[in-house]
């Protein structure tokens, strides 16, 4: 998903910084506030971090014959809802700006829209009324973290057929042909995402469900049903 | 375990249709991100020219692989270091709350 170095044209890159400027300014505030006030979400917050790390990084073989990477902000995403996950996501966009050529600091606004903003919002969302209807917990991760990864890269076939319609056919006759690139060879991807993302949250589950209940993300009657479903 | 289970049957489908597609023809297996070069100069019919380039690029795939390696274990790194903490500290909890339990009793 990481639109390349150079490859927005005025005035697209800069509004995508303009979207997304703000969303990490009152991202980064939330986080100081969490941190201060909640010390023992401070794990949680760094395990978040750093699988978007780790997920970003591995770029894996698809069913197209080409290779693509998960996004990893889907976790972040339903832990801490997409204000917080933003920053995250940027922090991991500028490593790979900076070292890796991969993604670049012109693209950085339109790439943590993307990654940071519209794939976790999508995730939160889905994630809340999955909980709401009463589905399993799991079940709720493995949607929300899988939609988040999809939702990611609709966006940034979107933003680049924004900026580069084509002459018949107009943004929809691009955005087709940048969604040809991505939606098969992302969706495998993303399934894989989702199941490992639901195994993380057993973890959590097993081992610190008091701070998920403290973050809102679970109930305690939820906790109580899947345990007396495991024993 | 079950989920385990469901996680561990995902991600054999997925080897497995690497395999299968990888011994059926020719791929180049390049990255998805930098097909998108390709459609913006079908799109643009050649006239684009990216206006800023990478302030630094990794002077070899080594590099590029090596810096990737890094990204990755800096992430499992903390991620391990966690979750062993998380477990830990749910042991000793269980722990004390056993001998707690016993002292009540012989008391």
């Amino acid at each position: 998903m990481h639109i390349m170095e150079g490859f927005l044209p005025h005035p697209w890159w800069e509004i995508w910084f303009a979207l997304s400027l703000p969303v990490v300014a009152y991202g980064i505030y939330r986080m100081d506030q969490i941190i201060k006030e909640r010390r023992e979400t401070l794990p949680l917050l760094a395990v978040s971090g750093a699988f978007i790390f780790v997920l970003s990084s591995l770029k894996m073989p698809s069913v197209t014959g080409s290779c693509s990477h998960p996004t990893g902000t889907g976790m972040g995403a339903i832990l801490f809802g997409p204000w917080i996950t933003s920053v995250l996501s940027m922090i991991v966009l500028i490593y790979q700006a900076l070292f890796l050529a991969h993604g670049g600091l012109t693209t950085l606004g339109a790439n943590t829209f993307s990654m940071g903003i519209a794939g976790p919002i999508i995730g939160y969302f889905v994630y809340k009324s999955a909980m709401r209807s009463g589905l399993n917990l799991y079940a709720a991760v493995f949607l929300a973290a899988m939609l988040a990864d999809c939702a990611t890269y609709v966006v940034t076939s979107f933003q680049l057929a924004l900026a580069f319609p084509a002459a018949s056919g107009g943004v929809f006759a691009s955005f087709k042909a940048f969604m040809a690139i991505f939606a098969i060879t992302q969706v495998p991807l993303a399934v894989v995402e989702g199941a490992v993302t639901a195994l993380m949250f057993k973890y959590f589950i097993q081992l610190r469900s008091d701070v998920l209940i403290r973050l809102n993300v679970v109930s305690a009657s939820v906790i109580k049903r899947l345990r007396e479903a495991s024993t | 375990m079950k989920l385990e289970l469901i996680v561990l049957v995902i991600i054999v489908i997925f080897v497995g249709a690497f395999a299968y597609v990888s011994s059926t023809g020719n791929h180049e297996w390049g990255g998805a991100d930098d097909q998108q070069e390709n459609v913006v100069h079908e799109l643009t019919g050649g006239t684009y020219q990216p206006w800023f380039h990478s302030v630094w690029e990794p002077p070899s795939k080594e590099i590029e692989s090596l810096l990737f390696a890094l990204q990755a274990s800096i992430g499992s790194m903390i991620i391990g270091y966690f979750l062993g903490y998380y477990r830990a500290l749910s042991k000793m909890k269980k722990a004390a709350t056993a001998t707690e339990q016993e002292g009540k009793s012989n008391a």
